[in-house]
């Protein structure tokens, strides 16, 4: 058996009897070949007798929400003395032991159990300076590398942030032959995931590589260390282990509600189910938020806010809250959305501001740098006010309220007369028993709401009314996230689908008026404070402008996407859906 | 890539002693290198701890049945390969001439009947084709020569940028450059460059004191550089590794160095 470039892993969780496993594998390898330690070679000292080895740290970023490792990439950082590198790879080429530094003797390629020149297809390698590695980075500051390039429409506007972190001490040993002539490496690398000051073992890792011309000799040791007990073929790399440790899972962190539900179950218990996943992901971006690491930590955990109001009002009567209750918690949820508001309207200027700049045809992008100045000291200003807030008794107090009462709802403590009985329930019908029946029940009420409010929208009707509408489907828009894994799913894509469309239509005619209203009110600001200039006032006007035509291009698009949502087929399309729901 | 071969008619100049540890050096410094041990004798392969063997023999990598990268094997060092010497390849003029000619190249053969007799023809240049695949692979390329005037040695001539020459310090070593440099003007297109030095140098004798610094300082061709005979360069075929590997501080090792700095500077 050929281990491949993974090579092997000790078993278990003992950290001596990893190493019982590896002095028997140097036995089982001492068996058929001489084996020496790789000499540490220097000028000055000659030969050496020590077993080279070096230690190689390894620090693995991803963006918060995982979207490196979800395109099947692996970012390492690699800091050196001779100079500190970000290593982006496929993933089922990276995380091969890392080679030992200094060493001499040997195809440093072989050595480090992989060709770093080799780079794979989607694989780069940039120099860095002056990274910290216990930071988050944003993209900016790889501009101009050929990582900061292939990752840049990738990840940003999201930071690059720490997940883990590795030291890999690895010992080199050669195999000779009767020639006393090396015919393979077999490598032993014993890493230690740091946490802080804290360095905790993982299982050792033992590969053979091969020397150019001994591929015999090669598969022959390999199949020695297979037959060796207690070591199995590396099915994972280093940075697997090294999250098991940390008690985490790849992936672990997504702004899908996905939440864990079945049709059988009781509605409320579903309802706190959903509940709690919006509350854990709101909880997950509090820190991010805080920390200032960027800009989605705060719209993740915006939109959370919203769902978990949209939840209250679809379903908040058939939880077992009481009327009280049910007021209370919407109204703490609306106040945490409104004091969030504020830094992320300001986010959205200045993601936006780039291309805004750029699509200017009359004035000239430098113009706008005081209008972004001003933009950037407002939002220092909202953000202060939004950490004081998140710091509050009053919001730590209100998760950690919520959090208890979702508990206690989730385990039944409500008692199933709150679901038989429930108090304001839409269109005066029952939510019934099981989840099944809440979910078809309660998104087809939904569905009507926005099928009759967008059939009453005309060519005169005032944007209001638009905006209504953007509101009933966003309400519908969650209700079909809240219970997607009830629905079949290639039949919810296609109504999500045109659902998006639609919303998107009416969210480029919304946010286009709110943010022609806003910059005319930051121009007044910034006149106030004498900080317009005449040239940065007639760019703002120009960005108004473009504005307004893409509102006006949205309302004339209207039409085509109501009735593609809406029409006919659609109806039929939600129907199916929900009876689905229902039946199965 | 840049392909060195060390060269002289005479055997017994320190030509592997040479290649090894030249190739050894640039490897060191970062090069990625080969050397073709191309002396059926071995004595390369040997130092290197290599079996002196070539699956197919001589004939297989010649008539380019097997690529020439399958023969390649990994030394003990980083960076750096060996294509093994076989003692097949005592016939290499043979083969040389063969494969050419099979390649309907038979305009090799001159009037006079002896292989390669038409100086650059075909079957001069077949080794340089052999090589030519190397290029992504290699920055370096060395050559070490059998001792002999054969139609091997001109197509190492033909194939190599640079011809290292080891000179003993006699008179009739300046004969011998006299006649490798007439030779190598006759060649038609490219020629390689001449690079002699003086080795196994006995500075207790007058007569080698006199004519290593006359000649380098009377020919350009001629390094500064000079190996002195040290029994320590003996011992690498004891050692099987390049002295200055195993003896780095020595007076040898620290000669080899400046001969590859003044060599690769060139």
């Amino acid at each position: 058996m050929n281990s491949g470039p993974a090579g092997f892993t000790a078993d278990g969780i003992d950290p001596p009897a990893w190493e019982e496993a590896a002095a028997a594998a140097l036995d089982a390898l001492a068996a058929e070949f001489s084996v020496t330690a790789e000499r540490r070679v220097s000028a000055a000292a000659g030969r050496g007798t020590d077993p080279a080895s070096a230690d190689q740290r390894t620090t693995w970023l991803d963006t918060f929400d995982w979207r490196l490792y979800k395109a099947g990439l692996t970012l390492e950082y690699l800091p050196g003395r001779g100079g500190s590198e970000l290593r982006l790879a496929d993933r089922a080429s990276a995380g091969r032991p890392p080679g030992p530094a200094g060493v001499t003797g040997g195809d440093a390629a072989a050595v480090a159990g992989s060709a770093p020149e080799r780079a794979p297809d989607r694989g780069a390698v940039q120099p860095v300076t002056g990274w910290q590695a216990s930071r988050p980075h944003l993209l900016a500051e790889l501009a101009g590398g050929p990582v900061g390039a292939r990752l840049a429409r990738l990840v940003a506007p999201r930071a690059l942030v720490p997940v883990a972190t590795t030291t890999v001490t690895t010992t080199v040993y050669r195999l000779l032959n009767a020639d006393s002539k090396t015919v393979a490496r077999f490598m032993i690398s014993r890493p230690r995931l740091v946490s802080g000051r804290h360095a905790t073992p993982l299982p050792p890792r033992l590969v053979i590589a091969g020397v150019r011309g001994y591929p015999a000799q090669e598969r022959r040791a390999d199949r020695l260390l297979a037959a060796v007990p207690g070591l199995s073929p590396a099915a994972e790399p280093l940075f697997a282990d090294a999250l098991r440790a940390l008690g985490r899972r790849p992936a672990d962190y997504s702004n899908k509600v996905d939440a864990a539900i079945t049709r059988a179950m009781p509605a409320a218990r579903a309802g706190a189910v959903i509940l709690l996943r919006l509350l854990d992901t709101i909880d997950a971006n509090v820190p991010g938020v805080l920390a200032d690491i960027d800009t989605e930590f705060l719209h993740d955990l915006r939109v959370g806010v919203r769902r978990t109001r949209s939840a209250l009002k679809l379903f908040g009567d058939v939880l077992g809250l009481t009327r009280k209750e049910l007021a209370f918690f919407a109204a703490e949820f609306k106040w945490v959305g409104d004091l969030t508001t504020p830094t992320r309207d300001l986010d959205v200027h200045l993601l936006d501001f780039e291309e805004t700049a750029r699509g200017l045809a009359a004035a000239k992008p430098d113009d706008l740098e005081p209008f972004r100045a001003f933009l950037e000291q407002r939002r220092r200003k909202e953000f202060r006010a939004l950490a004081r807030g998140l710091r509050t008794a009053r919001f730590t107090g209100l998760t950690a309220d919520w959090r208890k009462k979702l508990v206690a709802l989730q385990a039944g403590g409500a008692g199933p007369a709150a679901v038989s009985a429930p108090r304001s329930v839409p269109s005066g019908r029952s939510a019934g028993g099981s989840a099944g029946m809440l979910a078809a029940e309660r998104t087809r009420v939904a569905f009507a709401k926005v099928a009759r409010r967008g059939a009453a929208i005309t060519t005169d009707s005032p944007a209001e009314s638009l905006h209504d509408l953007r509101k009933r489907a966003k309400e519908l828009r969650y209700a079909l996230e809240f219970f997607a894994p009830l629905h079949d799913s290639a039949e919810s894509a296609k109504v999500v689908g045109d659902l998006k469309r639609l919303q998107d239509c009416l969210g480029e005619f919304q946010d286009t008026e709110i943010q022609i209203a806003e910059i005319r009110a930051l121009a007044a600001a910034m006149l106030a404070a004498g900080e317009a200039p005449a040239v940065t006032l007639l760019a703002m006007g120009e960005i108004t402008a473009g504005l307004a035509a893409r509102q006006r291009a949205a309302r004339a698009d209207f039409e085509r996407r109501f009735a593609a949502f809406a029409g006919i087929d659609g109806q039929r399309r939600v129907s199916a859906l929900l009876r689905g729901g229902v039946s199965r | 890539m840049r392909t060195y071969a060390t060269y002289n008619i005479k055997g017994g100049v320190g030509k592997t002693t040479t290649a090894v540890n030249l190739a050894y050096l640039a490897a060191e410094s970062g090069l990625r290198t080969v050397l073709w041990d191309l002396d059926p004798q071995g004595a390369a392969s040997f130092m290197f701890r290599v079996k002196p063997r070539v699956k197919g023999g001589g004939r297989a990598i010649i008539s380019g049945k097997r690529p020439l990268d399958d023969a390649i094997k990994g030394t003990d060092f980083d960076n750096l390969d060996l294509i093994p010497a076989d003692f097949t390849y005592r016939n290499m003029d043979l083969l040389l001439d063969s494969a050419a000619g099979g390649q309907g190249a038979g305009a090799g053969h001159g009037g006079d009947g002896k292989p390669g007799s038409a100086p650059g023809g075909k079957p001069a240049r077949k080794l340089g084709r052999l090589l030519a695949p190397l290029a992504t692979e290699y920055d370096v390329v060395f050559l070490d020569c059998p001792p002999s005037v054969s139609l091997v040695s001109e197509n190492v001539l033909h194939a190599a940028d640079v011809i290292v020459v080891p000179l003993i310090p006699t008179t009739l070593s300046v004969r011998t450059l006299e006649q490798l440099s007439d030779f190598v003007d006759e060649f038609k297109g490219r020629k390689p460059e001449l690079v002699a030095f003086f080795s196994m140098v006995d500075r207790r004798k007058k007569l080698h004191r006199e004519i290593a610094e006359k000649l380098s300082a009377e020919r350009v061709e001629v390094a500064s550089t000079a190996i002195p005979a040290l029994s320590v360069i003996e011992t690498m075929s004891v050692e099987r590794a390049p002295v200055t590997v195993f003896a780095p501080a020595s007076a040898a090792a620290k000669a080899y160095r400046a001969l590859w700095a003044e060599i690769s500077a060139r």
